[in-house]
């Protein structure tokens, strides 16, 4: 129930956004995420954005499951 | 050096890489070796239930770690007295209800609200409490009631949608609040004491707007570690690592295991609009019987939109179905297969308990865990 899915915004007018979800472009609401801008990637649930992806944050957790591959692989050779 | 936004969803094909799943687990394993006994984590939130049943990971994981389902699902944490009275609201002439999909198959005392349709009740199912709000714009002679449950993810755009009928002056539509907290629930079950945990998963979407800092109580209170979980596998992986970490001679703390949707404070604008709209109340759980202050109710000042005021409803405490023991699951205390009615008399194509119903149910999660193995 508290499903929600990552989305892309692609466009913006007043409180509502237009997301592409699975190829399909969807109206969002933007009231709880005031702050969303065109490029953001929405988690939307119940047709709300209810927050935001920090690109910095995900690109952090990659490079620690990438730091771990290399020390898995390194241990391994 | 990677720019902000230009990485897109491309992340989430290396977040299911094979190679990360078994370099975590295989972490997980060297950990588990310093455990002094088992360690037992819940899984609080029904999303991660259901994601640990579909990948497998509970069997995946080391015998010395034990994951433990618990309450997380809205649809079956409802009251019965609460399902009767939505499904005897729908029955009333001129009244349409609007709610969830998720809702239309829950047994009440006498059928469900799908049963209520198929008799001539007028239900519909939306994908947004908005979808609802437009319905009742469009039929001014009857009164729109949605009814609303989940949790904080779900809450808060049910208390945007009110703020805009508000706004627009509509006088045909009202909520049926059903909504409740997960703190308090998680307290709740801690203090039973019925199960000893040694860490909690915690709901990533419910922290998306309340904030990993909601969880700190149980550290500080409960001296046990929070580890904030997203939904992919290895991100479930990773909470159990840090989970396994802190159980194994670590400090309890809660990290941020979701940190790209999930920040400290939440997200403070829809934690604001459903506090401008909702306050909490007691409200009663299937299987947790009445948790104090864990229900939102619709504040007095927008009582016009209050279906239970509107509307006259004052839900019973109805008995659970016989031999059901959804109450006992929901609490950890018993797993699915314990149940006399499990894979037998309820299955998801006939579900008797509200666990069996939902897809994030601790029973339905469990039955398509055991079909998928074979």
């Amino acid at each position: 129930m508290c499903l929600a899915v990552p989305a892309l915004i692609t466009s913006v007018r007043g409180q509502a956004a237009i997301v592409e979800l699975g190829g399909v472009e969807r109206e969002v609401s933007l009231l709880l995420t005031p702050e969303a801008r065109v490029g953001d990637y929405a988690i939307v649930h119940a047709g709300f954005a209810i927050s935001l992806l920090d690109e910095a944050e995900a690109l952090e957790t990659l490079a620690l499951f990438r730091q771990l591959l290399d020390e898995v692989d390194g241990g391994d050779s | 050096m990677a720019t902000p936004r230009s990485v897109g969803l491309a992340y989430l094909a290396q977040l299911r890489d094979s190679a990360v799943l078994k370099a975590v687990l295989a972490e997980i394993e060297a950990l588990a070796a310093d455990l002094a006994g088992v360690a037992t984590f819940m899984e609080f939130c029904g999303g991660h239930t259901h994601a640990v049943g579909r990948y497998g990971i509970r069997r995946a994981l080391p015998a010395k770690v034990r994951l433990l389902s618990g309450p997380g699902c809205p649809v079956c944490v409802t009251a019965q007295g609460d399902i009767d009275a939505a499904i005897a609201l729908a029955r009333r002439p001129g009244l349409t209800l609007a709610t969830f999909g998720d809702m239309m198959r829950v047994p009440g005392s006498e059928g469900s609200l799908l049963d209520a349709r198929s008799q001539g009740a007028d239900v519909r199912v939306v994908y947004s409490p908005l979808d609802a709000l437009t319905l009742a714009a469009s039929m001014p002679d009857r009164e729109l009631v949605f009814l609303g449950v989940g949790f904080e993810t779900t809450a808060p755009g049910v208390a945007a949608t009110i703020l805009r009928a508000h706004s627009s002056g509509l006088t045909n539509f009202s909520v049926l609040s059903l909504h409740k907290l997960t703190p308090p629930a998680m307290r709740a079950i801690l203090s039973a004491g019925e199960v000893k945990l040694d860490g909690v998963i915690g709901p990533g979407h419910v922290s998306s707007v309340i904030g990993s800092e909601a969880w700190a109580f149980l550290p500080e209170q409960y001296g046990i570690g929070c580890a904030v979980a997203g939904f992919e596998p290895v991100d479930i992986l990773s909470a159990v690592r840090e989970l396994v970490a802190m159980a194994s001679g670590g400090k309890p703390r809660v990290a941020n295991c979701y940190a790209r949707s999930v920040r400290g404070a939440g997200n403070p604008t829809a934690s604001a609009v459903m506090e401008t709209v909702f306050g909490p109340v007691d409200t009663i759980w299937r299987g947790l019987g009445t948790v104090a202050a864990s229900g939102l109710a619709v504040r007095p000042a927008y009582a016009a939109f209050d279906a239970c005021r509107r509307h006259g409803i004052a839900a019973a405490d109805v008995a659970e179905p016989k031999g059901c023991r959804c109450g006992e699951v929901l609490r950890g205390v018993v797993s699915p297969e314990a149940c006399p009615l499990f894979g037998r008399d309820c299955t998801p194509e006939a579900p008797v308990g509200p666990c069996m119903v939902s897809s994030e149910g601790t029973c339905a999660a469990y039955y398509e865990e055991e079909s998928l193995i074979g």
